[in-house]
């Protein structure tokens, strides 16, 4: 993971150390996270499964869960989602980088869910994960959504459209920003289309696996969408 | 009970950037990030920059009025070069954008500044001015952060 990002909070006071304390506790997670699971460090638990070293049955118990939902939302999405990729040699390995992503900004999250009387935002390079205080109100003169620009995939810089989101994740799967870096396992190609998907849900996480499976997939992979993720909506540009 | 909630005009944001950037007399891997103390794979970098490289305009580790327009080298990717083009006021980063990315299809697309979602809004050329946050592809490269520190390296931050 190698993107820059950003946490804004909104509160009666934001200079409160204990604001400083959750976003500091936030980042620390983010910066664990990747210690265990970037394919670029070579000692993460991931990098040491990828090249053979460990089994993944010797990783501890949060890894194999993680390698576990990566298998659920392969079965969900009818293969679109995979963290079977191919690596720079293309010889397939495990990357659960598509899942992680989301997964690590929805921990970070948690360490911010707690600051009273606060809504925050977590921007991790385009996927954005926004929350509140369980007594913050997210409806009517109070609630103040956090108003998400989606970018026009084909004219970058520029705003296509809106979202109002108080909670949840917004996820974006295209090839605007890093060519074509997804993977089809159908074709075994990368997909290099224009356009993007957008999917809004309740965590980051499942908006992130959906977002990538609609962008590779077909009207199959919406079927299931429509299905198995009734709490989230999606659209593409 | 009904809570009654005040936004306050400004909003606390901070840039942070997941891998602490470092002055270039450090190691030449420009990825590493502070090591705490949770169990898991051993030998990781620590770097010496500040928690989390926390850059909330302090000041803290940032050389003394650094100011100007720094571009990166460009960085080739597996998908294509990626080039980051930093704006620096006060030692503080205000603006990044990236001026080259991975297009392998459309090498003759112009591409425009395109917007790293950062704590400034004006940064994008948006249509609406009431927009908290950019969502988008994400943008996650190695080559990405080679560039962006070979820019800070010449920012002198």
């Amino acid at each position: 993971m190698g993107m820059p990002i950003s946490i804004h909070v909104r509160s009666s006071d934001p200079d409160h150390e204990l604001v400083d304390r959750a976003v500091a506790a936030a980042y620390a997670e983010l910066v664990r996270v990747d210690q265990w699971y970037s394919t670029y460090r070579e000692d993460s638990w991931v990098s040491r499964v990828r090249c053979g070293e460990l089994a993944l049955g010797s990783c501890p118990p949060e890894v194999q869960d993680v390698a576990a939902q990566c298998a659920r939302a392969q079965e969900a999405t009818g293969g679109a989602f995979t963290p079977w990729l191919p690596d720079p040699d293309g010889v397939v390995r495990f990357d659960p980088t598509g899942l992680v992503k989301g997964w690590a900004i929805d921990r970070a999250g948690q360490q911010l869910a707690g600051l009273p009387g606060a809504a925050w935002s977590v921007n991790a390079g385009g996927d954005v994960l926004v929350g509140r205080h369980r007594h913050v109100p997210p409806t009517g003169a109070d609630a103040a959504p956090w108003r998400i620009g989606i970018e026009d995939p084909r004219r970058p810089g520029t705003i296509a459209t809106v979202v109002p989101v108080t909670t949840g994740g917004v996820a974006t799967s295209g090839t605007a920003a890093r060519g074509a870096h997804l993977y089809d396992p159908r074709t075994g190609q990368w997909v290099g289309r224009a356009g993007s998907t957008t999917v809004v849900g309740p965590t980051l996480v499942e908006a992130d696996i959906w977002a990538t499976a609609l962008f590779v997939g077909d009207a199959d992979t919406a079927r299931r969408f429509a299905q198995a993720a009734s709490s989230c909506s999606a659209f593409s540009l | 009970m009904r809570r009654i909630v005040t936004w306050l005009l400004s909003t606390v944001s901070a840039l942070v950037l997941l891998f602490s950037y470092h002055t270039s007399t450090s190691s030449s891997m420009p990825v590493s990030a502070q090591a705490p103390t949770t169990p898991g794979p051993t030998g990781s970098s620590s770097d010496s920059g500040t928690d989390g490289g926390t850059d909330a305009g302090t000041g803290s580790d940032s050389g003394s009025g650094s100011a100007g327009t720094f571009t990166g080298d460009a960085v080739m990717t597996r998908f294509g070069a990626v080039q980051v083009q930093i704006t620096v006021a006060d030692g503080s980063i205000t603006k990044s954008v990236v001026t080259q990315v991975p297009w392998t299809d459309r090498r003759d697309q112009e591409i425009n500044s395109r917007a790293v979602p950062i704590l400034n809004s004006e940064v994008l050329s948006a249509q609406s001015a009431n927009i908290d946050m950019v969502g988008g592809a994400t943008f996650t490269s190695q080559g990405y952060i080679q560039s962006l520190q070979s820019a800070i390296d010449q920012a002198g931050l």
